[in-house]
């Protein structure tokens, strides 16, 4: 992202009307980037929801949901924005031994979420859930697998920066490239609510049990 | 051209440093460069897009032709749909708003100078993609809209092509928009306050905001699509609970954004347009740019309206056909402030302005026809007919695509320092309205007779042929005034450079972008100008004349932007290097797509290339130090 600071031309007089919002672009571009992300998972949820309880074979989500063990990864996955913060906070103070620390603690609870979705998925598959098995399976691997890839992505970014900071490549002030990532990586666990409340929490009436058509 | 300060880091990964020659053309990052190689490609993209329309009309021109079987038929006209929408009208409008934001707005480049260079190649790269589907097993045969459940058990690759094809050109789009977006809303010169820029820019960021907000719903829709093709999903499968008038939800909710991401940057073109030509400042601006606004926000609104014979029900076909009539004001608005623009002014009939004009009218006839598919029950008897087809070519073609022609003309001195001839630009506009209207003007009647869309063919005794038979000729006398464009580009070309002061304002124009040389030399601006009014270069050239209330030239020398070449500046200008990692990482992009479809080998080996591309991008040494 280093192609931010091209000249700007001339100072900014008190005289003159704002120019820019005084963001960065890349702060900026981040916040459009998220806002677009918003509707890509808008539109991948509202599928969930509209086929909600429309399969018309089993297995149905209450068969195969082991919500504790679900909703223990959750916690790891909400613990890792935590961590993001204490990363974030020690790159501001300029301590890049502990931001480092933090990353790579970050990035682990990251890992350790979508080796759990892995486990899920291998578990839930012996199960007699597939891809194809019916709706639920369709929506659900591919709700579930895109926010995963968005994950798995956030924590190659992490273990960039790690490596990056290791190789003294980071700029003096670390704190800018930690903020963007931190953005994207709260974003991605923001949503993960979302999805674990909808998928998860929030029950599906099945055929021929109770509450369904 | 002045020189340029290149101050570089050394590194492993150097940077290349030409920026001349035929090399710099794959690694430049100016967006002046990049615009071009939009339009270039849009350009053969419209060519090829052009035959392939020559090849239906060919085989509509009589009942029962027999040039091309039902199933290229299906594959050509898919094809022609695919390549005009995405292949040419959009990149063409992103070549005018790379090229002309940053001049626009007084800025050196874009935001991500690397991201928009990304942009090209992956858009590049991705309609390259989509076109070798012909010769790997049939093109995209369902339309461009390809409706589920056709598309999903259509047993051919085309489908598969579509959307991969799709979801590639729809990344680039969707990089370049954030980008634009983020140079309308960062990047703006001193004293250039939102309601300085010109609408074209305006335009651009609404564009743009449609883009970032529409293309992730199609990416969804088009990533189901694949999964039902390949992987066996159920979201489109009505045999597994699936709906597959969700598919029409999805792709319609962003399909009707389209049409005015397709729209509005030729609206933007023609607001720049209208005034220079008729000496006059735009009437209401603040009016034109609001409709802009409202125009993109109720575009998310009326998206059903494409879906009314589908059945939904009378409750969302009225909510949905209110609201289609609605956006119709915020339209009617912009062409009546076009109008008054013109009205009492000092008119100038050059090639941009008559096709301007040509834009407003042509668009007025598709609007109004438009305003009857609003209507449900009227819209029952047009769906899938030819009228359709004749209401969107005169949007599309009438609109945005005169639109692109005039800017085309009006930008053409600005971009490569000639002008293009105006004789033969006068032929080209004639030509293409007559053609233009001899081809899709029958088609509403053609429709309200009764012939389907999409059809192959149709037999003598429905008693279409006349009508076709002119469509037919229409179409040609259209393929002979783009050949017309096509001379008078190698003409003008042919002909030796004129001086620089003939094309450095060659229509009197308004705006900053015609503050610098005819061509830009490539940091945009020796001395970025201060902003004091909207419309700023024509306030510095023309001032009022106290007592009789006249425009009079303004002093010579106080405001004439190009006297600052003359002690050739531009030292110590910092701009960042060309760089080849883009145009790595976009390498990866087709090699995952045709993993998909052929090998698991091949998408392991998209990834590394996308990988490597990214992490050389984000290493590679940046050019001043103090870009970090």
């Amino acid at each position: 992202m280093a192609d931010v600071a091209i000249e700007r031309g001339g100072g900014h007089g008190a005289e003159h009307p704002e120019t820019t919002t005084g963001l960065s672009h890349t702060k900026l571009a981040m916040w459009i980037f998220l806002a677009s992300e918003c509707m890509l998972f808008g539109a991948l949820i509202t599928t969930y929801v509209l086929y909600r309880g429309r399969s018309i074979e089993p297995p149905y989500p209450a068969d195969i949901f082991d919500i504790p063990y679900t909703s223990v990864s959750s916690f790891v996955l909400l613990a890792s924005s935590l961590t993001m913060v204490l990363a974030l906070s020690a790159a501001q103070q300029r301590d890049e031994g502990r931001m480092r620390l933090w990353l790579l603690t970050t990035a682990l609870l990251g890992m350790t979420f979508v080796g759990g979705q892995v486990y899920e998925f291998t578990a839930f598959y012996h199960e007699g859930l597939k891809l194809s098995t019916n709706l639920f399976g369709t929506t659900f691997y591919v709700l579930t697998g895109f926010h995963g890839v968005h994950v798995t992505v956030g924590v190659l970014m992490l273990l960039s920066l790690v490596g990056m900071s290791s190789a003294r490549r980071l700029p003096d002030d670390p704190s800018f490239p930690i903020e963007m990532v931190g953005l994207y990586w709260h974003f991605v666990d923001i949503v993960w609510i979302v999805i674990f409340t909808v998928v998860y929490l929030i029950p599906t009436p099945s055929p021929g049990g109770p509450g369904g058509p | 051209m002045a020189t340029v300060t290149t101050a570089r880091r050394e590194g492993i990964l150097r940077r290349p440093t030409a920026t001349t020659g035929f090399w710099s053309w794959f690694t430049t990052i100016d967006h002046k460069k990049i615009g071009i190689l939009y339009g270039a490609t849009a350009l053969v993209f419209f060519i090829v897009g052009g035959l392939e329309a020559l090849l239906i009309r060919s085989q509509l021109a009589q009942p029962n032709g027999t040039l091309l079987n039902a199933d290229q038929y299906n594959q050509i006209f898919t094809m022609h749909g695919v390549t005009m929408v995405f292949l040419f009208v959009m990149p063409m409008s992103a070549a005018f708003f790379n090229y002309f934001i940053p001049l626009m707005i007084g800025a050196r480049d874009v935001a991500f100078p690397r991201l928009n260079a990304y942009s090209y190649w992956v858009f590049l790269l991705g309609g390259m993609f989509i076109y070798t589907s012909f010769f790997l097993g049939g093109a995209p045969n369902c339309g461009w809209f390809c409706y589920a459940p056709n598309s999903i058990f259509d047993p051919t690759v085309g489908p598969t092509f579509y959307a991969l094809g799709l979801i590639i050109t729809g990344i680039a789009s969707t990089a370049g928009a954030i980008n634009l977006a983020v140079t309308v809303i960062n990047m703006r010169a001193p004293g250039m306050s939102l309601f300085r820029v010109p609408v074209f820019v305006w335009m651009g960021l609404v564009v743009q905001l449609l883009l970032a907000f529409s293309l992730p719903i199609i990416t969804v829709a088009l990533f189901e699509l694949l999964f039902d093709r390949e992987f066996g999903t159920h979201f489109f499968d009505p045999t597994a609970g699936g709906d597959p008038v969700l598919w029409q939800h999805l792709f319609w909710l962003f399909g009707h954004p389209e049409v005015y991401i397709l729209i509005l940057p030729a609206f933007g073109i023609i607001t720049e347009i209208l005034p220079v030509f008729s000496r006059k400042p735009l009437f209401g601006y603040q009016f034109v740019v609001f409709s802009g606004i409202a125009i993109g926000f109720i575009g998310f609104g009326v998206w059903a309206h494409h879906m009314f014979a589908v059945g939904l029900g009378p409750i969302a076909n009225t909510a949905f056909g209110i609201s289609t009539a609605i956006i119709a004001i915020p339209t009617g608005v912009k062409i009546f402030n076009w109008m008054a623009t013109l009205y009492g002014g000092d008119l100038r009939f050059t090639s941009a302005m008559l096709f301007a004009i040509g834009t407003v009218t042509m668009f007025v006839i598709g609007g109004l026809s438009g305003v009857t598919h609003a209507i449900v029950p009227s819209d029952y008897q047009q769906t899938d007919t030819y009228y359709i087809v004749a209401h969107f070519h005169y949007v599309i073609f009438g609109g945005a695509v005169f639109g692109l022609f005039g800017g085309m003309y009006y930008w053409w001195p600005k971009v490569f320092g000639r002008l293009l001839s105006e004789l033969l630009g006068k032929l080209h506009f004639w030509l293409m309205l007559i053609g233009f209207n001899l081809t899709f003007g029958p088609m509403h009647i053609l429709g309200l007779q009764g012939m389907i869309r999409r059809t192959y063919t149709y037999p003598e005794s429905l008693g279409l042929t006349f009508w076709n038979e002119v469509s037919t000729v229409g179409a040609f006398l259209i393929a002979l005034s783009i050949l017309v464009f096509l001379v008078n580009v190698v003409v003008t070309h042919a002909k030796g450079r004129p001086k620089a002061i003939d094309v450095a304002d060659p229509w009197d124009a308004r705006t900053l972008e015609w503050m610098t040389t005819s061509p830009p030399p490539i940091h945009n601006f020796d001395e970025i100008p201060t902003v004091h009014a909207l419309d700023e270069f024509w306030h510095r050239k023309y001032v009022e004349d106290e007592r009789t209330g006249r425009l009079v030239p303004a002093q010579a020398g106080a405001a004439n932007g190009h006297e600052e070449d003359a002690h050739g500046g531009g030292h110590g200008i910092h701009l960042p290097s060309p760089s080849y990692w883009p145009l790595v990482a976009s390498l990866g992009m087709p090699l995952l797509a045709y993993g998909v479809l052929y090998s698991w080998w091949l998408v392991g080996l998209g990834f590394v290339v996308a990988l490597v591309g990214f992490y050389g991008w984000a290493l590679e040494p940046s050019v001043a130090p103090e870009d970090g």
